[in-house]
């Protein structure tokens, strides 16, 4: 840690973004966490968690998420349809004079057991997936897993972004969802700053765009790393030049690190030149973090 | 019976909606009375669930079966519970299709898509 003060490594949760799959978000999650002394590593991409994957962690905890549905009890029910008429989202139906419920449309707002004037609906609860904790040497792993099917990885995002860093971890990464929906929006709410990795290709350039508009309306700091690169042209860059966006970092495109990754292994924990190059990126994303977070408290 | 049809426009020259949920009426036709009755889709306008709502719509006019080139899931095993039955429409005009089906020459729909909520781009 050197060059690093103790202020400098105050608290601080970084969200990696791409806006799409793919672009090395799950790269620069996974070598940065390992690069840091000790970490919390948060996989929020809840449809296809694949940081796991390079962790392989031990000890692994389970949980189940649930969130809370209503139920009818048919004793109750006169047929008013009060409920049905308040569910914004369609998830009731009144069919051969009872109404059903489509599980994975509700949004468990809870608003059809208050305008029931019969109190016939009741909470309850159903399972729409898991959170999983481990350990993989000095990172705390954590996982959302979202059922198939299931309509939003919302919940599971929120737990386990509530759950951060009960080890007294100073640093945490957040492994996004690829996109800019609502579980990004999740995702990133409580970052103190977000990495935007990008590709330097024209797709990169629009995938980088519709992140780079997220973080903007959240206004959150942020700065890219460039994956991939090479001694071309690079789309991205361009972007980020006109943009006057910060580049933190460049990625170089060379097949060691590529084979690294597609046979899951850790680059940082394989090779000492790949640990030094996430670690000096750890130590600029540190930085840049501090120094916007001052100016923008 | 009652038949019920998403329609584009508003008469039985006009062509069959393509998106059952998102059509803007319905057309529902009694096969005794011939009387038609046209229906807005109060439900075009949802953001979501859009076709559990189109299909309560087609349920509480008491229709017996539904003619459309398509339809969801959530909306289908509506319309199953509610016992209406759903056939796949041809091309031509809600006319041709009522004559078809009056004929038996519609099949019954078979391929029910998914409903997709909240799904990421990758
Ligand atoms: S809890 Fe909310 S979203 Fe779910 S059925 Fe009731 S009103 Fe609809
Ligand atoms: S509001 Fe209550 S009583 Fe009315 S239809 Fe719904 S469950 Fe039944």
């Amino acid at each position: 840690m050197r060059g690093v003060t103790e202020k400098q490594t105050a608290n601080m949760m970084i969200a990696v973004l791409s806006g799409k799959g793919g672009a090395g978000k799950t790269l620069v999650s996974v070598n940065l966490a390992s690069a840091a002394e000790t970490s919390t590593y948060i996989d929020c991409d809840v449809e296809e968690p694949n940081g796991h994957l390079f962790f392989k962690p031990e000890e692994v905890q389970e949980e189940k998420v649930s969130v809370l549905i209503p139920q009818v009890d048919k004793e109750r029910c006169d047929g008013c349809r009060k409920c049905i008429d308040f569910c914004r989202f369609n998830a009731l139906a009144y069919i051969n004079k009872i109404p059903i419920l489509f599980d994975e449309v509700c949004h468990s707002c809870g608003g059809c057991i208050l305008v029931c004037p019969k109190m016939a609906l009741t909470e309850k609860k159903r399972v729409i997936g898991k959170v999983q904790k481990g350990k993989s040497d000095q990172v705390t792993v954590y996982t959302g897993i979202l059922n198939t099917g299931e309509a939003s990885g919302v919940p599971i995002i929120k737990r386990l972004l509530s759950e951060n860093s009960p080890e007294g971890n100073k640093l945490t990464i957040v492994d996004c969802p690829p996109g800019s929906s609502c579980v990004v929006m999740e995702s990133i709410e409580d970052a103190d700053y977000c990495l935007l990795v990008a590709e330097p290709t024209i797709f990169g350039v629009h995938n980088l765009n519709m992140v780079y508009e997220l973080v903007n309306l959240f206004h959150k700091p942020f700065g890219v790393i460039l994956n991939k690169c090479l001694e071309d042209d690079n789309p991205a860059e361009t972007f980020c030049i006109e943009n006057s966006i910060k580049i933190l970092g460049r990625i170089p495109f060379d097949t060691t690190l590529g084979s690294l990754n597609s046979d899951a292994k850790i680059a940082v924990r394989e090779n000492e030149q790949y640990r030094e190059m996430f670690t000096s990126l750890l130590n600029t994303v540190r930085k840049e973090v501090l120094h916007k977070t001052i100016i923008n408290p | 019976m009652k038949i019920a049809i998403p329609v584009d426009g508003k008469d039985l020259e006009s062509s069959v909606g393509v998106a059952f949920g998102r059509s803007p009426y319905f057309l529902i036709y009694d096969t005794e009375t011939k009387e038609e009755n046209l229906v807005v889709n109060s439900a075009s306008e949802s953001t979501g669930g859009a076709g559990i709502k189109a299909a309560q719509i087609i349920v509480d006019h008491k229709a017996n079966a539904l003619l459309t080139p398509r339809l969801g899931g959530n909306a289908a095993e509506v319309l199953k519970t509610a016992k209406v039955d759903i056939h796949k429409t041809i091309a031509g005009s809600v006319k041709d299709n009522i004559d078809a089906f009056m004929a038996g020459k519609l099949p019954l729909l078979d391929e029910i898509h998914e409903g997709r909520h909240g799904k990421t781009d990758r």
